[in-house]
């Protein structure tokens, strides 16, 4: 089954268009992957950020309150503190990560993939005052889900991403077989669809496993029923000696 | 060179990296441990790099990915001395920034003074006026605050016993966050910002108005005159910013709207730096010298003029040469 160019050139877009990562190139010369975060677990971080304010809030004012005005005049530079400082404290000092961000895996970079520092941190901080206009985050959660970074009004205007933290590669668990090599040199793309295909065996029939190895037998050469097997052999052979 | 070779070369020094990028990220590093670290780093860049272009095993290469990400974290890590930035700032780098943007400041400076002085006459003329920005219950307050009888003056004044502290307190979460908020509706193609600053020039301008009409002009003006030089200028400097990031978006010029976003807010977010430094210089000055009365107003006009002087000369003068090295 050959494929035509123009289908090709089809898939490669819908693949740029799904393909949320985002790609840095950094003066080492190689590119960095980042994972932008999108609005619900950004939303759920500032979620938990806020109770944490709250609560902190609450049990100041109590405390405070025996205090008298000068305890007045204090709970109020701490809710100022709390309002307009805490996310900067944080990310400045917490390599991008507010309590809330660390809890779901997520930090602040620059749109250069370093990490964020005062400047940047304040715009966007400050500017989250125009994010929430005109009610409940409307302009943020609207520019979120039309910008390909997930970028709201105040990660535009300061530069920064919010992106996912990495999570070490574990070893893909596939079938074990006698390691084959390739007939031909794979790209990397390529690699990771055959290792995919391998690591998901257990969810799929075996009809759509043989379907889906069938559309390879020409280009590996093999019997359309032998193109599972040559598969795996080839996914096991990828991942190398254990 | 066969992939399993590689690994078994390189192995080793992969786990002592890992072992030093932890230690880093956990704040845990002794200053001599992490001196191999930059070259430790490029190698991993050009192990990663080599890995990518002998199209080695895609799991081989995300752990490399991985261990070049969490290196480039550490290494372009954000090394701030604060407290010299901030002493630069104070000393020079605030007033030439001024300098530097004093399109932007005279705009809003016109916009904001503009509407306080029209304002302020046209109360001053036609006392019905006022009644049209408040309600005779914020009238009345206003006029209570600053009765001459009272022993302490401005907001809270009423209450003897008001502590300095909660003043202070006050002055710092209301008028800081009126700064931030002129500066970020700025984002609103300027439209914000210029409806912050109008507001606030008029308001000011109907208390100062209404208070300069009914005969309270005294208690008044010495009140405001000590810590406005530090407010009213860094209401402006909010403005400023903010206008800054309107007409970046309405005037980007050879960038493109975002780009032009985001380096007018680079600069702006100086401006509102400079910003909390002088409204914390003005809570200060608001809540422990321009509330006591036990100095005559004549001190206070003294005192007054003289900051607003300091802090025109600071302005003109600070900064203008570079310090010896």
């Amino acid at each position: 089954m050959s494929v035509s160019p123009a289908n090709h050139t089809v898939t490669q877009d819908a693949l740029a268009v799904l393909d949320s990562r985002y790609k840095v190139e950094t003066p080492e010369g190689i590119d960095l992957q980042l994972r932008p975060a999108g609005v619900v677990p950004r939303a759920m971080a500032f979620i938990i950020d806020l109770l944490i304010r709250g609560g902190v809030m609450l049990v100041a004012g109590i405390v405070l309150a025996l205090l008298g005005d000068f305890g007045q005049g204090l709970l109020l530079i701490l809710f100022f503190l709390l309002n307009w400082w805490y996310m900067v404290l944080f990310e400045v000092f917490n390599q991008g990560r507010s309590p809330g961000k660390q809890a779901l895996g997520l930090r602040v970079v620059h749109d250069d993939g370093t990490p964020v520092g005062w400047g940047a941190s304040l715009i966007r901080n400050l500017l989250r005052f125009v994010d929430m206009l005109p009610v409940g985050y409307a302009l943020g959660i609207l520019s979120s889900l039309l910008h390909p970074g997930f970028k709201r009004l105040g990660d535009l205007a300061a530069g920064t991403l919010v992106v996912y933290r990495d999570e070490p590669p574990t070893r893909p668990q596939i079938p074990e077989v006698s390691p084959l090599r390739a007939p031909f040199a794979l790209s990397q793309d390529e690699q990771r669809a055959i290792l995919g295909f391998a690591e998901r065996q257990a969810g799929l029939s075996s009809g759509r496993r043989a379907e889906i190895a069938g559309i390879l037998a020409p280009a590996l050469e093999v019997h359309a029923d032998l193109a599972e097997a040559e598969l795996n052999g080839i996914a096991r052979g990828l991942l190398g000696q254990a | 060179m066969k992939q399993s070779l590689f690994e078994r070369r390189h192995q080793a020094e992969w786990d002592a990296f890992q072992a030093l990028l932890l230690s880093l990220e956990q704040g845990k590093t002794k200053e001599d441990e992490s001196q191999a670290f930059a070259a430790q780093y490029r190698r991993i860049c050009q192990q990663l790099a080599l890995a990518q272009e002998r199209t080695y095993s895609t799991h081989l290469i995300d752990q490399l990915q991985l261990l070049a990400m969490r290196g480039h974290q550490q290494f372009y890590r954000h090394r701030s001395h604060l407290g010299a930035q901030i002493i630069g700032f104070v000393l020079a780098g605030f007033p030439r920034l001024i300098r530097r943007e004093w399109r932007s400041v005279l705009i809003a400076s016109l916009v904001f003074y503009g509407s306080l002085i029209g304002m302020g006459v046209l109360v001053y003329l036609y006392p019905e006026l006022v009644y049209s920005l408040m309600d005779p219950a914020q009238v009345t307050s206003m006029e209570t605050m600053y009765d001459p009888e009272n022993r302490r003056l401005g907001r809270f004044g009423e209450r003897d016993a008001g502590d300095d502290w909660m003043m202070f307190g006050f002055y710092i979460m209301n008028n800081i966050g009126i700064g931030f908020q002129t500066f970020a509706s700025g984002l609103l193609f300027g439209l914000g910002t210029l409806f912050f600053l109008l507001f606030n020039g008029l308001y000011i301008g109907a208390v100062a108005g209404h208070l300069t009409r009914i005969g309270y002009s005294d208690t008044f003006w010495s009140f405001v005159i000590g810590h406005g030089a530090f407010e009213l200028t860094a209401i402006t400097f909010a403005g400023a910013a903010g206008l800054k990031l309107g007409w970046a978006l309405l005037v980007p010029g050879r960038h493109t709207r975002i780009e032009a976003l985001r380096l007018a807010a680079a600069e702006a977010v100086k401006l509102v730096a400079g910003v909390v430094f002088f409204l914390l210089i003005a809570a200060f000055i608001e809540a422990y010298w321009s509330s006591m009365t036990f100095a005559t107003s004549t001190i206070k006009y003294v005192v007054g003029a003289g900051l607003w002087l300091l802090v025109a000369l600071y302005f003109i003068f600070a900064g203008r040469r570079h310090a010896p090295d």
